[in-house]
């Protein structure tokens, strides 16, 4: 039991890439038109930004209801980029994740040091202020109106078309749950879950709480923003709406419905958050209320979220034949 | 003209300050009978509304269709916690975070399958006269909304002092555990306090209608900005939740009247932002010793 | 050889009650000192402030000579002390192993883009940590629980495992909090053995127990707190004969066979 569990830790990192890397090349080939591409190119965003959060709920345990901003912020960077400052939009992503994680951390430091309902409202308050400012800045944003991304140009390569983006989206998504999975792993990753586990032990054997939370709130921002990022830049406008409560309120119910702490789980909970409402075309009017009714049922019946519940399932099972 | 146009944001401000206010003394008396922070409270606020809009558009009574408003949404009130909460108790402050934020988008999105997408009103209680007081024009309708909220308000103390659920309320909310020992009902007792909060938000509704309207929408930024309030006035103090919406009210309206109407929202966030990183446990909070 | 850690005059109060009142301690490289007390003496709020968990109200905490009162625990850590808890606060959904690895941190490089793109480097120090950690299990004789999550450990061993994990941070100063409370007496010998080797090793100790047996065995210096106040001080056979001390732990005065229960 032991030996399979450490197995599966040293084996499992390397075993979901090449897992997500083969759904990858499968699955268009399985697709039966462009409409299900474009989704998977939106899953595969949501998901990114989705294993972000996870990192700063699932993993050092704070709630962030306004991880949108930083998704919005990342979005509006590859518009703005090219007006505002003459960057290429290429250019402009990797600019906007860093702005995105400079903000992070500026703001982080003080909201932070809340806890529970408190972090939540800031949190929230903090992402509906980025959403007003996004809405209301008209000369630079376009308001509500949204603007233009201008498409990416790579030594004359005009990228555009749903399959190209779907190998890049892919491919951001894999490097994605990469570095979560080394963060996870590595003695940050401990850290984080000591202090997800006891703040006041973690602290006492030197880890310093405050520093923690920040990081990963940093680096969950610049998932969120780099997301935001290639999204603009696939659908060649962007909204204020990319910003909204409701996308962020989307976010964690992606973490929490697909399971906290677990990578995997994010890519599961943003593919049927997003994927869902299509096929089921009654539900489409409402698609809100039932997004809050799965909030509601796996807080309660499932708190720990899909992923972990069948691999304990799974676990128990392989358990029972054993003995 | 100067004094007579900080007059009219100030008369706006008291107005809607007051509803923050009614919105955050029912986040406060659920939050002592059970320490749960309702997200969905803004909801029960655009119910109110909406359901007085739709009773009289039914043909009822304006007076009929506006307490049938309110035994509704107390009556959802009431489902939320026996459907949602109750069975979630003793999960950590996150889960009951979420399900509450579930709760508020739930409602939200079968009112905007059940009324649409647009805004409707309600015709002011005291006609539409404009009152002009020192060169300021105020509403009939916001007197209507002060002396409404501050009556029930009264009622509520009323209650709370005189009734055997009040006190049994007040009792849950010093020691839950002891009041438990001595045979109150907790159950009972938080689906009132829900139901009360419920009532409370309705009624605000109802009264705040005729001024801004009511969408499906409206419950989010209502919900945030009694929040901001009972950060202004302390987590769990009644008097202290309806003064910080004043303020809040207050707040918001100097900012749309002096800096820029698209920002008045942006006050409640910043005074939430200010207040938190200021004094993490609020502005009257205490400080918290964990035990370890 | 001077103190390695000193209060003076260290006071807190909660709510206008006065949990801790004055309190003067110090200890020296490789001394037991032991606080004992009724209970709510106030002895783990004492843990709290020269931790770093609370702030006092007034006094100062002196540590290797310098003034560290405020610091915050993991400051206090960098510099050598830390503790264990009276109340468990072990980190339930780990391994005993990944638990006590917690505890290496700050002897490992903390950078987080190397952690990132998982560099050759932070694999390899994460072998030596595993290792350390390893030893430190095997010191309170735990290697066999390595791989076991927490919540699946037994009382007796989270004590000891508390004990390990604060071990593996190396520190000059270790405060445990009641390690043999709920443990039968094999455990008790267990961890009665175990501090008397670290401080034999040269490790200022720092002990709240209730097992007076263990208490009178170990200590070099006793000090005696009651409602936050000291009541007496000195060594096993002084505080025995202490009649203040017999009193506030017996309710009683003089009864000779009580005390002499007290100090064998």
């Amino acid at each position: 039991m032991s030996v399979f569990d450490t197995v599966q830790r040293v084996v499992g990192n390397r075993l979901s890439l090449i897992l997500i890397g083969a759904m990858l090349l499968v699955l268009p080939l399985l697709m039966t038109s462009s409409f299900q591409m474009r989704l998977a190119v939106v899953v595969w965003v949501y998901a990114m930004a989705a294993i972000g959060l996870n990192l700063l709920m699932g993993f050092a345990g704070q709630v962030s209801l306004g991880h949108a901003g930083f998704f919005g912020i990342g979005a509006y960077s590859v518009a703005l980029g090219p007006s505002q400052l003459g960057l290429s939009p290429a250019l402009s992503l990797p600019a906007g994740i860093a702005f995105c994680g400079l903000l992070a951390l500026l703001l982080g430091r003080p909201i932070l040091k809340l806890k529970g309902h408190y972090l939540a409202v800031a949190t929230l308050g903090l992402g509906m202020l980025i959403f007003m400012i996004l809405s209301n800045e008209v000369e630079l944003t376009g308001g509500p109106d949204g603007m233009r991304v201008p498409r990416v140009v790579i030594m004359g390569w005009k990228v555009k078309g749903t399959e190209t983006w779907y190998w890049i989206t892919g491919i951001a998504l894999l490097i994605s749950v990469w570095l979560a999975l080394n963060l996870i792993n590595s003695p940050t990753g401990l850290a984080l879950r000591a202090i997800h586990d006891s703040e006041v032990a973690a602290s006492v054997l030197g880890v310093d709480v405050a520093r923690y939370k920040l990081i990963v709130f940093v680096i969950s921002a610049c998932f969120a923003s780099a997301a935001g990022g290639l999204l603009a830049l696939y659908n060649g406008h962007i909204t204020p709406g990319v910003s909204d409560f409701l996308v962020s309120v989307q976010l964690v119910t992606m973490v929490v419905l697909g399971g906290m702490g677990s990578v995997g789980g994010s890519l599961v909970g943003a593919a049927l958050i997003i994927i869902l409402p299509q096929f089921l075309t009654v539900m489409h009017e409402y698609e809100h209320a039932f997004l809050g009714l799965i909030m509601i049922l796996t807080m309660v019946f499932m708190r720990s979220g899909i992923v972990p519940s069948i691999s304990k399932a799974i676990r128990s099972r392989r358990h029972d034949s054993n003995s | 003209m100067a004094l007579s146009e900080f007059l009219q944001f100030l008369i706006s401000g008291l107005t809607v300050g007051f509803i923050y206010g009614a919105v955050a003394l029912g986040f406060t008396v659920i939050y002592n009978a059970s320490h749960v922070v309702n997200f969905a409270q803004g909801e029960f606020v655009m119910l109110g509304g909406m359901f007085t809009v739709f009773g009289i558009s039914l043909g009822l009574p304006y007076l009929v269709a506006a307490i049938l408003a309110i035994a509704l949404t107390a009556l959802i009130g009431v489902l939320l916690y026996e459907f949602a909460i109750r069975p979630a108790r003793g999960a950590p402050v996150f889960a009951l975070i979420i399900i509450t934020i579930g709760a508020s988008i739930l409602i939200r999105g079968l009112a905007q399958v059940a009324f649409g997408t647009s805004f409707f009103s309600l015709p002011s209680l005291a006609g539409d006269t404009p009152i002009n007081i020192a060169g300021a024009v105020a509403q009939p309708q916001s007197i209507v909304v002060v002396v409404g909220t501050l009556a029930m308000v009264g009622l509520l103390a009323l209650m709370m002092r005189r009734t055997m659920i009040g006190k049994a309320l007040i009792a849950a909310s010093n020691d839950l555990v002891a009041s438990q020992l001595v045979g109150i009902n907790v159950r009972m007792i938080v689906a009132m306090s829900f139901a009360i909060s419920a009532v409370l938000a309705a009624v605000a509704g109802i009264l705040i209608t005729p001024i801004s309207l009511v969408s499906y929408d409206i419950g989010v930024l209502l919900a945030l900005k009694a929040f901001a309030a009972v950060m202004l006035g302390g987590m769990g103090k009644p008097a202290g939740a309806l003064i910080g919406g004043i303020l809040v009210g207050v707040g918001e309206a100097m900012t749309a009247g002096y800096i820029s109407t698209d920002y008045k929202d942006a006050a409640a966030f910043v005074i939430i932002l200010v207040v938190l990183c200021a004094f993490p446990n609020g502005l009257f909070g205490s400080e918290h010793h964990e035990r370890v | 050889m001077t103190a390695i850690l000193e209060t003076d005059g260290l006071s807190i109060s909660f709510g206008g009650l006065k949990a801790l009142d004055n309190v003067n301690l110090s200890v020296r490289p490789g001394e037991i000192l032991s606080v004992i007390g009724p209970n709510g003496a106030g002895k783990t709020t004492l843990f709290n402030l020269i931790s770093g968990v609370y702030k006092p109200r007034s006094g100062k905490v002196l540590l290797e000579g310098q003034d560290v009162t405020g610091q915050s625990p993991d400051k206090l850590a960098g510099r050598g002390l830390t503790r264990t808890f009276q109340n468990l606060q072990v980190f339930q959904t780990m391994t005993a192993l990944e638990n006590v690895m917690v505890a290496r941190h700050l002897h490992e490089k903390r950078n987080v883009l190397a952690h990132l793109l998982a560099l050759p480097s932070v694999r390899r120090q994460r072998e030596e940590t595993r290792k350390r950690a390893m030893e430190c299990l095997a010191r309170v004789g735990m290697e066999h629980y390595a791989d076991q999550t927490a919540d699946s450990l037994p009382y007796g061993a989270l004590k000891r495992l508390e004990i390990a994990r604060a071990l593996a941070l190396v520190p000059k100063v270790l405060l445990l909090d009641e390690p043999a409370a709920g443990c039968n007496p094999r455990e008790t010998e267990e961890i009665d053995e175990i501090i008397s080797k670290i401080a034999a090793e040269g490790m200022a100790v720092v002990l709240v127990e209730h097992d007076m047996r263990l208490v009178m065995k170990i200590s070099n210096h006793i000090l005696v707190l009651n409602f936050g106040k000291k009541l007496a001080e000195g060594n096993a056979a002084t505080i025995a004969a202490d009649p203040h001390v017999i009193e506030a732990y017996l309710g009683l005065e003089g009864d000779e066979g009580e005390a002499g229960a007290v100090a064998e």
